[in-house]
């Protein structure tokens, strides 16, 4: 676990790049309940205005916020996060751009630590405002 | 057809017992891409001081989002499915979500507002043990877009 006396604002907690395909999504819809077509069927999301399946965007959220699970060493200790959902995420057939994740630290308050999050796809930004605050108090 | 401000203030019941279990915390990992073993491996977890394993952080959507249906659903709402892209999330977790928890949710419509032509919904819902303690409180954001 990082400790708080050796972390400044502005350091960076490292990057990650996360591939993305049809069933990326598929597996996501299974694991969280959330069925809807356009994040599956292309035919049902192009019939919606939609360039092509885009993934859930609580898939995107979850999928940024490992960043810093692995950092802290203990994912248990994310006690807010939060994000704007501002582009989808747009899934090609065979051609899927990757999710490409990196992390600052924002803000540090007492054991808390506050990391804001950048998630883009091909240079498009797909979250904003992403926060996660991480509680690195001694147990 | 904007959404309808009156239900501003609205709670909707709590849904049925939902049953953290070990499968589908792993399940909901791997989907999300989420490795630390905390989420897979019990005695890794005990190790850190946890009863069991531990949900990756965004997990307790699956929980809000049944909640979440109440509101969505509502006639008196008059929320198109159809037209509804999810705006902004947020979790506070008063205590991460373990296996072989016993929890239930709430959901309240918190505002009703109209912009640009679109509507945008905020939801909060309480995620409690069913004894009532805190355990998440989601914000949840939906845009129903407008007729072009």
């Amino acid at each position: 676990m990082p400790q708080i006396s050796e972390l400044a604002v502005g350091d960076s907690i490292g990057s990650t790049e996360i591939a993305v395909d049809r069933a990326t999504f598929v597996r996501y819809a299974g694991a969280s309940g959330d069925f809807n077509p356009i994040h599956w069927d292309e035919k049902f999301a192009t019939s919606v205005g939609l360039p092509s399946v885009i993934g859930h965007g609580m898939w995107t959220m979850g999928a940024a916020v490992s960043l810093v699970g692995e950092w802290v060493g203990d994912p248990g200790r994310v006690v807010e996060y939060g994000v704007r959902f501002s582009a989808p995420v747009v899934v090609e057939y065979d051609s899927a751009t990757p999710l490409a994740v990196t992390g600052t630290i924002k803000k540090i308050d007492g054991d808390r630590v506050t990391v804001e999050l950048t998630a883009t796809q091909g240079g498009t930004k797909v979250l904003s405002r992403a926060l996660a605050t991480v509680d690195l108090s001694e147990r | 057809m904007p959404v309808n401000p009156e239900v501003e203030g609205r709670t909707y019941p709590k849904i049925p017992t939902y049953v953290v279990s070990r499968v589908k915390v792993a399940e909901f990992a791997a989907a999300v891409g989420a490795k630390d073993p905390v989420h897979t491996d019990v005695e890794h977890a005990r190790s850190l001081g946890y009863s069991d394993v531990v949900a990756p952080p965004t997990f307790a959507v699956i929980v809000a989002q049944q909640a979440e249906a109440a509101a969505i659903t509502d006639p008196e709402a008059g929320i198109d499915f159809s037209r509804l892209v999810h705006g902004e999330e947020g979790f506070t977790h008063h205590r991460p979500l373990v296996a072989g928890d016993e929890i239930t949710a709430a959901t309240t419509v918190d505002r009703v507002r109209s912009a640009g032509g679109h509507s945008m919904v905020t939801l909060k819902t309480a995620i409690t043990t069913t004894e009532g303690d805190p355990v998440c409180d989601v914000n949840c954001v939906v845009v129903i877009r407008g007729e072009a």
